[in-house]
């Protein structure tokens, strides 16, 4: 019988994914593009070759970063929004470090070092922001954390455009890149950094046995699902909550930092290149689980990838990518709803 | 600056607020009867990019302003299929669709970019007009910004003075007991979320066929828009003269920021725009911490005079959601 109910749970998943294809096809229909070359130009522009397939992981480190950040805010039932800003006040930071220290006689290595910290430290005095907010003002998260995103792509621009200007003239196109020596190690001949690589992992691991496995997390959780009950039974609820919205922004902080250290080697304006929202896709279609998290983000990463050459080939804009991933989330969603409402029924 | 300049810009902030006003009106709308509609921001982007199409292709403004309207409609009618009908979060749902929407305007409005289009004519309402000083400030606008002044008006008396509207506050307030007084609570959450949608879907073409009119993409400067208005509506406490006034108020700032800018030269345009956001942590700040439990705790340790002074304070403007707000209804 379980054997049974996880087949149908299978099923209904299947249909979900057949649903949102379904509809993206009639949508590329409607705008007069042939679907299958579509499909075909996003799977080989990003399992095409080796070089491209590394480039999907370029993407997947941020995405996987943020996502792990979010599986914490969500299991304390936090919808931190506000993710986006804090991967920008990461980048910022990250920016700022290595301004610091770049004339300095430290080796390059303990510089990189020290800049990601100042990353993680960035995105977590954001969280702490619109953890602040939440807890001692009663603004309710998705207001505070939506507002604090705008604010902090201000103070971006603000800076590649004031303090932090190219000499000569400044410009969208960023702040100076950084040296060489500054860069993170990349695998010889792709864009891919292997130091990148462990540190989205072992966030996701980590994520993974806090919520899993300690005691920690069963109270993070506890505060997720019942605050009431939780602070009846003596978790210090606000503690967890501005704990959670630390750890979050730390994550994503460090996601702002590999942007800067090992894609961009520079602040650019949309540093957070939508990492956010699309993290919090991510974690709402693994319905908030950690172990499916980083083949979900692989997924995203591979049509985020995979569309940036549709403008090119199909003359389309690769906001398709977007229009796939928003519509599996929903129709995971909607089946979802329809599976609970028929199985209350029976 | 002299007293003309001003008139005519104060003017022009009044049409710049309409498609807030819609934006803002619907989500009250919704709310009251206890329907989060958070797909605000791909909703307003996506009904100006279809409003905007579908105006070039068959060259009528009302054909325009109707695909908006169906759009906004369509959009809230998946939030309330899926919240009301299959009890899922209204929040996961809102924000997926404001994402889809978004990228579905950039993505299907691709071939309309920067396209010429038609655009709202003024219409100066004569006699009205020529009045000094309210003349030029309420009667030279277009069609659009004369219905969003009545919109205001008509869902203020709708929900304050009249029988239906009463019933509304209850489907918000307290469903369960709006359903012993025979009210449908499913069906009217239904008609009021798609209302409210519709009215919401006015606010994309009021933008690409009068207040910016075209569609350029990323780059029409409308993604946002909708995250503000969501914010107006908290601070209008889901009272239509309240939200009106934060709706006026936020294009106001907007405006002072342009014209700010002229006088501080260093300081780069972009930051000016977002001058709104850190006033609406701000203000949902203020709207919100009267309720805090420090607060209360704190006002009860001061000294009488003042603490009555804060309180009341506070009382002015706090702005309590509709109880059921967000909260699926169960018959049993």
């Amino acid at each position: 019988m379980i054997k049974n109910s996880r087949w149908i749970n299978l099923g209904f998943q299947l249909a979900a994914l057949v649903l949102a294809l379904g509809f993206t096809t009639l949508i590329l229909l409607a705008a007069g593009a042939p679907p299958l070359e579509a499909y075909k130009n996003i799977i080989t522009g990003s399992f095409g070759s080796f070089k491209k397939f590394s480039d999907v992981l370029v993407s997947w480190v941020p995405l996987l970063l943020v996502s792990a950040g979010l599986l914490v805010t969500f299991a304390t039932g936090l919808w931190n929004i506000g993710v986006e800003g804090q991967i920008t006040l990461g980048a910022i930071a990250t920016t700022w470090a290595l301004r610091e220290l770049q004339d300095t006689s430290l080796p390059p290595s303990l510089i990189i070092f020290l800049a990601i910290l100042a990353g993680m430290a960035g995105g977590a005095l954001w969280a702490s922001l619109a953890g602040a907010l939440k807890t001692f003002g009663g603004v309710n998260e998705i207001f505070g954390g939506l507002g604090l995103n705008f604010v902090a792509t201000a103070l971006t621009i603000y800076l590649i455009f004031g303090p932090w200007k190219r000499p000569g003239v400044a410009s969208m196109s960023g702040t100076v890149p950084f040296d060489e020596a500054l860069h993170l190690t990349l695998f010889p001949g792709l864009r891919l950094s292997p130091w990148a690589l462990v540190i989205a992992l072992i966030a996701i691991v980590v994520v993974y046995f806090l919520l899993q496995g300690t005691y920690f997390g069963l109270r993070l959780k506890a505060v997720g699902r019942n605050f009431r009950a939780a602070y009846r039974l003596g978790v210090p609820t606000w503690q967890y909550m501005m704990l959670s919205f630390l750890i979050c922004g730390a994550l994503a902080g460090v996601a702002g930092a590999m942007q800067v250290t090992a894609v961009y080697y520079r602040l650019i304006p949309a540093i957070s290149s939508g990492y956010g929202y699309l993290g919090l896709m991510v974690a709402m279609l693994v319905n908030y689980q950690a172990i499916w998290a980083a083949p979900v983000a692989l997924f995203f990463a591979a049509l985020n990838i995979g569309s940036i050459q549709l403008p090119i080939v199909l003359k389309l804009d690769s906001s398709l990518s977007g229009v796939l991933q928003g519509m599996l989330v929903l129709f995971v969603l909607i089946v979802e709803g329809v599976r609970q409402q028929l199985s209350r029924r029976s | 600056m002299d007293s003309t300049t001003i008139i005519i810009g104060l003017a022009s902030v009044l049409a710049a607020a309409a498609p807030v006003i819609f934006a803002v009106m619907g989500e009250t709308l919704s709310e009251r009867a206890g329907v989060i509609n958070l797909s605000m921001n791909g909703t307003i982007l996506l009904s100006a990019m279809g409003g905007f199409a579908v105006s070039v292709r068959t060259e009528s403004l009302f054909l325009g302003f109707l695909t908006g309207m169906l759009i906004g409609a369509a959009v809230a009618l998946i939030v309330a299929f899926s919240s009301i009908t299959l009890k899922q979060s209204q929040v996961a749902v809102g924000f997926v669709l404001a994402l889809v929407c978004r990228d579905l305007s950039y993505f299907l409005g691709n071939p309309f970019m920067g396209l010429a289009g038609p655009r709202l004519p003024a219409w100066s309402i004569s006699g009205l007009s020529e009045i000094p000083v309210v003349g030029t400030l309420l009667f030279k606008h277009d069609l659009m910004t004369y219905l969003s002044f009545i919109v205001i008006f008509l869902l203020w008396v709708w929900i304050f003075r009249t029988q239906p509207g009463l019933m509304l506050q209850g489907i918000g307030e307290r469903p369960a007991a709006a359903f012993v007084r025979g009210a449908n609570v499913s069906v009217m959450r239904y008609v009021y979320t798609v209302l409210g949608g519709a009215i919401i879907g006015l606010a994309g073409p009021t933008y690409s066929l009068s207040v910016k009119a075209g569609w350029k993409g990323t780059i029409s400067g409308l993604d946002g828009i909708g995250w503000i208005a969501l914010a107006i509506t908290i601070f209008g406490g889901w009272n239509p003269l309240r939200a009106a006034f934060g709706a006026y108020l936020f294009a106001f700032l907007q405006w002072l920021g342009l014209v700010l800018q002229s006088s501080l030269p260093g300081v780069p345009s972009q930051v000016l725009q977002v001058a709104p956001f850190p006033l609406m942590i701000l203000t949902l700040l203020l709207v919100n911490i009267g309720d805090a439990e420090w607060v209360g705790r704190t006002l009860a340790s001061l000294p009488e005079p003042t603490r009555r002074f804060f309180a009341r304070a506070f009382r002015a403007l706090r702005a309590s959601p509709p109880a059921a707000l967000g909260v699926p209804f169960e018959r049993d």
